[in-house]
């Protein structure tokens, strides 16, 4: 579709002179009414198609070859080796698909449960309502490498909370949560939680507001309490904007490769390396390219399979209430 | 900011019952019936702790960057600006800090000026491919920026782009694009259309009747758009580690985790990095708050 794009400038398109073009003359622009618009998502769609439909065709290209710049005497066409390795003889593969799919799921649920609790305490009156918004939705604009920082300095055993906790009688010194495998999931995932938990607050919120109050004023007429309220006219309101904000925030976590790579670089002893990291690691550090896009298009594929499957089965825009 | 002047405004709603009532409006109606009500603690109380949360780390960061090196106080006194002189001139986020501001408003000028466009003809004309394009820019959303780091780079490497910040400019400008588009065609869509008609009529181009008509009315939704572009590529940190080389054109987040990656972690001067990256993105938000939500609102979550 954005390939019309690029033909629709340059192979100029048959121009009857049909009536509206009479009635709305060029405005003075020299560009009929009828070209403009291809003009101007020329740009946005000569950017994308250069630089999202293009690697996305060489990435199938090179999954199907052995490249790497180092070792260019073994480069050539190597037909589906690349996914014979994948499936058959790369247990690092099952493992970094396990932590995603592990990882995925529990970012994305937890930041939806406390997102949405978040989205409906700030969605009341209080007092001080204003300074309470603002300051937890702080950590969203914060990046992934700040909140590693952050979050380096709180794990550490000689800087961090554990050590004040200790001084006053509570745990043990000089244990690291980042360095023990049983413990560092779930310190990946706290840290990502802080930033992520704003996000989903802030697009439930955006919805909440749209939901005419009188609802509610009808309801609590008929004589329905509150949990009953949320259940029959908060949830289903609510229905689109959560199962799209859960997809892209899947689809995001499942990419989210600069908490981790800063926070445990994948370790200790692997247990955190996600596949888009793998991927990283086997492209910019091992330079085995071929097998690196080969992993990609593997990624990419789970990636659609699951985001098709999520929207046919949660029913995306189809019969509300 | 504007939350101070609700503070200010928000005690004096509730005013002691001792006035007669005052003219009952929507929201005023449901207050009084202690039905519907929610019992405060019941809101101060999980919204306290989850506050407690969020603004531990954050304190925990500004105590190290001001503490003196060694220091185990909880409290940042004596407070000392060593540890922010000697990441600025020793660690060399001074230029990381340039190269940063450099990619950030490259991105916002790029993403705002083809977002614009593109934003105008979705919001404006009807035409054969419209569907299908937006549909494209719907399923891009879904294709994750990091599964492409291998083909873009050798994509820059034929384009001659590695180790210039140009390369990072377009990866995030294209990253951001779809979003940016479907959010200011929403913007546009909101302002009438008979206002630029009326324009014409009174003679001008359609060029000039945009920047005259539309282009005002839509300054909250591109600063709203520009500044989530600004942020969003402030912030980002896999594109600069990838598609630069020279440690002189790296950007902040990058400058940061080398600081992390040393043998010895410097706390003091990561926690003051850590700082100087948060301060230009505090400044944005604090200047678009008021149109973060009604933005949102608007166009991504109606889209």
């Amino acid at each position: 579709m954005a390939s019309a794009v690029a033909q629709d400038q340059s192979g100029a398109p048959p121009r009857a002179p049909v009536p509206p073009a009479a009635e709305k003359p060029a405005r003075r622009t020299g560009i009929s009414d009828r070209r403009l618009p291809y003009l101007l998502i020329a740009p946005a769609g000569l950017l994308m198609l250069g630089f999202i439909a293009y690697p996305m065709l060489s990435v199938f290209y090179y999954s199907l070859q052995n490249y790497n710049p180092t070792k260019p005497w073994r480069n050539g066409f190597a037909g589906l080796d690349n996914f014979r390795r994948i499936f058959t003889d790369d247990p690092l593969f099952w493992d970094s698909l396990a932590f995603s799919a592990k990882w995925v799921a529990a970012e994305v649920s937890l930041q939806l449960a406390f997102g949405l609790i978040l989205a409906l305490l700030v969605n009341q009156t209080f007092v001080g309502r204003a300074v309470a918004r603002a300051l937890v939705f702080s950590p969203w604009a914060v990046s992934g490498v700040l909140t590693t920082t952050i979050w380096l300095l709180l794990y550490n055993p000689s800087t961090g909370v554990g050590r004040y906790l200790a001084d006053a009688g509570i745990g043990t010194y000089g244990s690291s949560v980042l360095s023990d495998t049983g413990t560092v999931f779930w310190a990946a995932v706290l840290a990502e939680l802080w930033r992520g938990v704003p996000f989903f607050a802030i697009l439930i919120l955006a919805d909440l507001q749209s939901i005419p109050g009188d609802l509610y004023e009808a309801a609590s007429v008929d004589g329905a309490n509150r949990f009953q309220q949320f259940f029959h006219i908060t949830l289903p309101h609510l229905r689109d904007a959560i199962i799209l904000s859960t997809l892209l925030r899947a689809v995001w976590e499942f990419n989210n490769v600069d908490l981790l790579l800063t926070l445990t670089k994948g370790g200790p002893a692997g247990v955190t390396t996600t596949l888009p990291l793998y991927v990283a690691v086997t492209g910019f550090e091992a330079h085995d390219f071929g097998y690196a896009t080969a992993l990609t298009t593997v990624a990419f594929g789970i990636l659609l399979f699951c985001s098709i499957l999520y929207l046919r089965l949660s029913k995306f825009g189809g019969d509300r209430k | 900011m504007t939350a101070a002047i609700a503070e200010k405004g928000a005690p004096a709603a509730p005013a002691p019952g001792t006035a007669q009532p005052p003219p009952v409006r929507g929201r005023r109606r449901r207050r009084e019936r202690a039905f519907d009500e929610v019992p405060r603690w019941q809101i101060y109380l999980p919204l306290g702790l989850y506050l407690l949360f969020t603004l531990v780390p954050f304190y925990w960061m500004l105590l190290f960057s001001l503490r003196p090196a060694g220091s185990d106080s909880l409290v940042p006194w004596p407070m000392t600006f060593d540890h922010f002189a000697k990441v600025w001139n020793e660690r060399a986020f001074s230029v990381f800090f340039q190269n940063s501001a450099l990619i950030g408003v490259g991105t916002l000028i790029c993403t705002t000026g083809v977002a614009l466009a593109g934003g105008y003809a979705l919001a404006r004309f009807d035409f054969r491919i419209k569907q299908g394009f937006m549909l494209a820019l719907l399923c891009s959303q879904f294709i994750p920026g990091a599964l492409m780091l291998v083909p873009l780079f050798q994509i820059f490497k034929n384009l001659q782009l590695i180790n210039s910040p140009l390369s990072v400019v377009i990866a995030e400008t294209v990253f951001q694009l779809p979003l940016s588009i479907i959010l200011i065609s929403g913007f546009i869509r909101n302002v009438p259309y008979s206002l630029e008609e009326a324009a014409w009529v009174d003679g001008c181009s359609r060029l000039q009747a945009f920047r005259i008509v539309v282009l005002p009315m839509l300054r909250p939704g591109l600063i709203a758009v520009g500044s989530f572009a600004f942020v969003h590529s402030w912030n980002h940190f896999l594109f600069a580690l990838m598609f630069l080389m020279d440690g002189d054109k790296q950007t902040i987040p990058v400058g940061l985790s080398t600081l992390i990656g040393a043998d010895s972690v410097d706390f003091g001067a990561l926690a003051a990095g850590g700082v100087i990256s948060a301060v230009p993105v505090v400044i944005v938000f604090a200047f678009i708050q008021k149109w973060l939500i009604s933005g949102f609102s608007a166009g991504a979550v109606k889209g």
